[in-house]
């Protein structure tokens, strides 16, 4: 394999044509977990191992991007570099990701197909296998299945089409629709919020960029599936939706990883624009691997009376660090975090969410429930600034942890700003503990240890799985199963 | 004839296995057959119903437990709920978020062999024609099990629950507390309503007013960890009318 530099030695280059490469990725047996499999692929494109400006112009090269996209990728570079890891208040687990040893760009081109035939076999198998193209047919307005570093799959159906909405990758909406990107882009997470949106701004690829026109709304939900294929990989995804005044838009997002035995980054940083009275609602339900530091930045802005809702289910990952939020920026926007997480063994979920108030009679609700299995430990941890200049806010905050076993491991780390006398803030918190007797109840009626267990965790989480479409709440359901089977004896 | 045998049996808490609180009881159900265990507090009747399930804060330390000729005690409380033994409880646990009509569903399906689907029609017109019989709103299916009910509620949750898994064995702990009369009266006929040959009945209770509406075949007195007297409705009567000193007073005597 050819490292990135020498490609760009070459003068002149503007589209590189590196030499096929045969990744060999070990093919891992099935297990319990439906995500578990890799096929093996080869990648046309490969910036190899590690970081440094010749692997961003590479990537920048192989997307035939404007100066300025590159540009921003190279002080976001810069940025990456200067921030501090966040280890003085998460955990030092972060100190283990060696970005030296990431593949940071893996393809087999830029160009998504619009037809599942045109996909490749050996990626249309893996996305086939994970019922992809049956839920497209089945309840879809459009999805975007992502391999590694870019979508594989594109394709919106025409009634949605017809309305004026775009819904393509982020590397086609830079060259197609750069006007309507252009100006949002980095508005809503700066480069510099954190040390791994910065990151994900020097090397972004793939992701969805949405836009729904003017009072238009999109019926059936919009799907992005992520899919890493490959050992040591990095995945950047960017993703960018603009709900345009009065437009209503729900997107769901999957994501799968195989498990290898040495670890995998995702990093994706998630700007949502809700204009005048607009509807966004975002659900994720993420099954990583557990050899997966999973570190997103995700936020929204609330215009005038719009919505945002987030519905974020984090199961699965080594490490996740996730706090979806909401500016509220314009007078009587509405801001909700709805978050799911359960720790297993080795797993650290460390999730909540950010409210901030910026405008008058602004409303925020943030339910996190959390699960702790064996040795799991989950953390929330939570925002929610009110400035005293603003008036009639409100904010409810509710925070209910599940242990399973005597050795799991909750946190509770809520930060609530509140000045001015005319707001209405409410915060509740609980531990709960699953009870011997309890279990002891449903196994009398027959169902064994681990079905009991697992009926008591969706009994816990089932207030919040009901809001969820029909598909997404079995889809969790069956996922709390898998984790429940090995808890117990 | 199925029958449930207790022999000879010792059960303690688990925390301090060396103090019996069951001290050799022996007693055996056919089904088709009603018993009564009666006796004061304290004197291991709800300690004997939840070991004979395998509650696990209870060892067994000497005896045996043999329903249809095999003994349980090696067998998880799952596959002894399986096998047909049913415990209605004194005091049921709540499961927060979990629907009557899922719980009762997932204890239908975990009796299915593998790779059979319960028929979701079948199972809703049984599960509504139990409840008309137990005089249970239809609404009550939706409600999370036994959370925030009233204690009468709970106890004809434990009824339904009993229906619809058509135990071969049922241990009916305590069935009566907490029942004003009209919710004690249906819980009864309920109870009355499915016996028959297939069932074999073990009432647990304090008092003689359960017995009016479920007429046992045998009554046993237990005293100490024992059984220490037997006999049939009339012994409830008795019992009644002169107090569990009586028995005590017998006891003494015949030991002295």
């Amino acid at each position: 394999m050819k490292p990135p530099t020498d490609l760009l030695a070459e003068p002149g280059l503007d589209a590189p044509t590196h030499e096929t490469t045969a990744v060999e990725n070990p093919t891992v047996g099935i297990d319990q977990s439906a995500g578990d499999f890799t096929y093996d692929v080869k990648y046309e494109f490969d910036a190899g191992n590690g970081l440094n400006e010749n692997v961003i112009r590479y990537i920048s090269s192989v997307k035939k991007e404007a100066d300025w996209i590159l540009d921003f990728r190279l002080k976001a570079y810069q940025t990456f570099l200067a921030k501090p890891m966040p280890t003085h208040w998460a955990t030092k687990d972060l100190e283990n990701i060696d970005f030296n040893k990431i593949r940071y760009y893996l393809s087999q081109g830029t160009k998504p197909k619009r037809t599942w035939d045109e996909v490749p076999d050996d990626i249309k198998k893996t996305f086939e296998r994970l019922g992809i193209p049956e839920q497209e047919r089945k309840f879809l307005a459009g999805v975007e299945a992502q391999f590694d570093s870019e979508a594989a799959y594109s394709n919106v159906k025409d009634i949605v089409a017809k309305q004026g909405v775009i819904f393509c990758n982020s590397t086609e909406a830079l060259r197609e629709h750069p006007e309507l990107f252009k100006k949002w882009f980095g508005k809503v997470i700066p480069t510099g919020d954190n040390k791994f949106s910065a990151l994900n701004s020097a090397v972004f690829s793939g992701g969805s960029f949405i836009y729904v026109p003017k009072g238009v709304k999109v019926a059936m939900p919009l799907q992005a599936y992520f899919r890493i294929n490959a050992e040591n990989f990095g995945q950047f995804e960017r993703t960018l939706i603009i709900a345009d005044e009065g437009a209503e838009v729900t997107y769901m997002e999957g994501c799968t990883a195989p498990k290898f035995s040495t670890s995998t980054l995702h990093s994706a940083v998630v700007e949502l624009v809700a204009l005048k009275g607009a509807k966004i609602q975002y659900i994720t339900v993420q099954n990583w691997a557990n050899n997966v530091f999973n570190l997103v930045t995700k936020r929204a802005i609330a215009m005038e009376d719009a919505e945002v809702k987030w519905i974020d289910c984090n199961i699965g990952s080594r490490l996740t660090m996730k706090y979806p939020g909401v500016i509220l920026k314009g007078r009587r926007a509405r801001g909700e975090v709805i978050s799911i997480a359960l720790a297993n063994d080795g797993q650290h979920q460390d999730t909540g969410a950010k409210m901030i108030h910026a405008a008058d009679d602004t409303t925020s609700v943030i339910v996190a429930k959390s699960i702790s299995v064996g040795q799991g430990r989950s953390t929330y941890r939570g925002v929610v600034h009110i400035p005293k200049h603003l008036k009639g806010c409100k904010n409810n905050t509710e925070c209910d942890a599940l242990l399973i076993n005597t050795n799991s491991r909750t946190d509770t780390y809520p930060a609530i700003v509140v000045r001015g006398d005319t707001h209405a803030v409410q915060h509740e918190a609980s531990v709960s503990k699953v009870s011997e007797d309890m279990i002891f109840y449903m196994q009398q009626r027959g169902l064994t240890e681990a079905q009991a267990m697992s009926l008591a965790v969706n009994g816990f989480v089932n207030d919040l799985v009901r809001q969820f479409p029909m598909e997404y709440s079995v889809e969790l359901k069956r996922l709390i199963d898998l984790e429940m089977e090995g808890s117990v004896g | 004839m199925p029958s449930l045998e207790i022999r000879d049996l010792f059960v303690a808490l688990a925390a301090t296995p060396d103090k019996p609180i069951v001290k050799g009881l022996n007693l055996t159900i056919r089904t088709g057959e009603v018993h009564a265990i009666m006796g004061p507090n304290g004197t291991g009747k709800s300690t004997l119903s939840k070991a004979i399930s395998g509650h696990p804060d209870y060892v067994i330390t000497s005896g045996d437990v043999i329903l249809d000729g095999k003994s349980i005690l090696e067998m998880e409380p799952d596959e002894r709920a399986r096998a047909g033994l049913f415990l209605a409880f004194q005091y049921p646990s709540e499961i927060p978020g979990v629907s009557i009509a899922n719980f009762l569903r997932a204890a239908v399906q975990a009796r299915l062999a593998e790779g059979e689907e319960l028929d979701a029609t079948a199972y809703y017109k049984r599960l509504y024609s139990k409840m008309d019989m137990l005089k249970i709103d239809r609404k009550f299916t939706s409600r999370s099990v036994n959370e925030g009910f009233s204690g009468g509620e709970k106890k004809r949750c434990e009824i339904l629950q009993m229906a619809m898994l058509e135990p071969t064995f049922a241990l009916m702990d305590e069935t009566d507390s907490g029942l004003d009369i009209d919710a004690l009266r249906i819980v009864a006929e309920g109870v009355e309503a499915m016996r028959g040959d297939k069932l074999g009945v073990l009432l647990i209770t304090h008092y003689q007013r359960l017995l009016d509406y479920i007429v046992p075949d045998f009554v046993h007195v237990m005293y100490d960890g024992r059984i220490v007297k037997s006999g049939d409705k009339t012994l409830a009567l008795e019992l009644e009318a002169k107090g569990y000193d009586w028995v005590k007073q017998e006891l003494a005597a015949a030991t002295a």
